[in-house]
C-alpha cells in the first residue's frame, strides 16, 4: 500500500494573510449540512463513475479499500468563511479512480447519498487534487463529517467536497450543483474569492 | 408600465408589479402561516412545519412528511435567491 503526503503543508501556524481574503481561522470542525444525514452501511455502499456515453464503473466498499491509499494532509476553506489548515485525511485519489476510465468529457457534476449534488471541471478532480476519503486524523469518517467515504477538493471551497458521495457523472456540458443553482460559484477557488454567481 | 401588444393576447410582466406587490407584502407580515405543497409527495402543511436546515451556504427547507427540498434561500452581499421549485404552490391567506 503506497502512502504519499501530496500537498502537505506542515502544522505551522498560519497567519491570517495566509488565508484566503475574507477567511478566518479556526480549529473546530464545524459541520456544515443542507439536510438529514444518510446512515450508509459500508456493505450497501458503492461508487459510481459514469461517462458521457453512458458506460458505468462501479466500486464497492470492498474494491474502493482495495485501491492504492493516499494520506493527503490539507487546508481546507468553507464558503462560510471559516479555514482550517493541516486537515489530515486518507482515502483514494481519484487519479486512481478514474485511471481506466475513457472519457472526453471536461466536466464533472458529483452526487451523494441523500440528493446533494455540485459541479466542477473534470480537470479539477484529477493531477493530485481530489481524493474520496474515508478517514479523518486516523479514524473512520464520522456520517457528520460525510462518512462512510466523501469527496476531498481541498484547493476549492469546501461545498464541493461532497459528503456522502455515491458517485460522479462525467459531462460534456456543465451542470449547476445544487448550491451552484442558487447563487454560488459555479468554480469557487477560494483565493480569488468566488463566493457567489458573478464574483 | 405595463405595455399591452393587442396582436399577442398578452401584457408584459409589469402587470404584475401591483399583484406581487400584495403578496410579498402578505408574506412579509408572517409567511410561516402561508401553507405549500409538496413537489415530491403532494403533503400540505403551514411553512412553520418545514423541516430548516440553517447550518449551511444557505437556508434549506424540506418536506416534514418526505425530506424532498421545498424551499432554499440564499443571502448574497447584493442578492437574494429564492427557490421554490420544490413547492407545487405557496398558498397565503388575505383578506376578504
Amino acid at each position: 500500500m503506497g502512502i504519499v503526503s501530496p500537498g502537505f503543508h506542515g502544522r505551522r501556524r498560519k497567519s491570517a494573510a495566509e488565508l484566503p481574503p475574507g477567511q478566518y481561522l479556526t480549529n473546530d470542525f464545524p459541520v456544515l449540512s443542507a439536510g438529514p444525514t444518510p446512515r450508509m452501511r459500508e456493505d450497501d455502499w458503492e461508487f459510481t463513475v459514469t461517462t458521457e456515453t453512458g458506460r458505468e464503473h462501479r466500486w464497492t466498499w470492498r474494491e474502493f479499500l482495495d485501491l492504492p491509499a493516499e494520506t493527503p494532509t490539507v487546508d481546507i476553506h468553507c464558503v462560510t468563511k471559516w479555514s482550517k489548515l493541516a486537515t489530515e485525511w486518507e482515502g483514494v485519489s481519484l487519479d486512481a479512480l478514474l485511471a481506466d476510465v475513457e472519457t472526453e468529457a471536461d466536466f464533472a457534476l458529483v452526487h451523494s447519498y441523500g440528493g446533494y449534488t455540485t459541479n466542477l471541471p473534470l480537470a479539477d478532480l484529477v493531477e493530485g487534487q481530489a481524493w474520496i476519503v474515508h478517514r479523518y486524523n486516523g479514524e473512520e469518517l464520522a456520517p457528520e463529517h460525510g462518512g462512510p467515504a466523501r469527496l476531498l477538493v481541498p484547493h476549492l471551497y469546501f461545498w464541493k467536497s461532497a459528503k456522502w458521495v455515491h458517485g460522479i457523472r462525467l459531462l460534456t456540458d456543465d451542470e449547476p450543483g445544487f448550491w451552484e443553482s442558487a447563487g454560488y460559484h459555479d468554480y469557487g477557488d477560494p483565493w480569488r474569492e468566488q463566493r457567489y454567481q458573478g464574483d | 408600465m405595463t405595455a399591452r401588444d393587442t396582436g399577442t393576447g398578452y401584457v408584459d410582466g409589469n402587470a404584475l408589479a401591483g399583484p406581487l406587490g400584495e403578496l410579498f407584502a402578505l408574506v412579509a407580515m408572517d409567511v410561516t402561516a402561508a401553507t405549500g405543497r409538496c413537489v415530491n409527495c403532494g403533503r400540505t402543511g403551514p411553512v412553520a412545519a418545514l423541516a430548516v436546515y440553517d447550518r449551511a451556504p444557505g437556508m434549506v427547507a424540506r418536506c416534514p412528511g418526505c425530506d424532498h427540498v421545498m424551499l432554499r434561500l440564499v443571502r448574497t452581499p447584493d442578492a437574494a435567491w429564492l427557490d421554490l421549485s420544490g413547492m407545487v404552490w405557496l398558498r397565503v391567506t388575505t383578506e376578504r
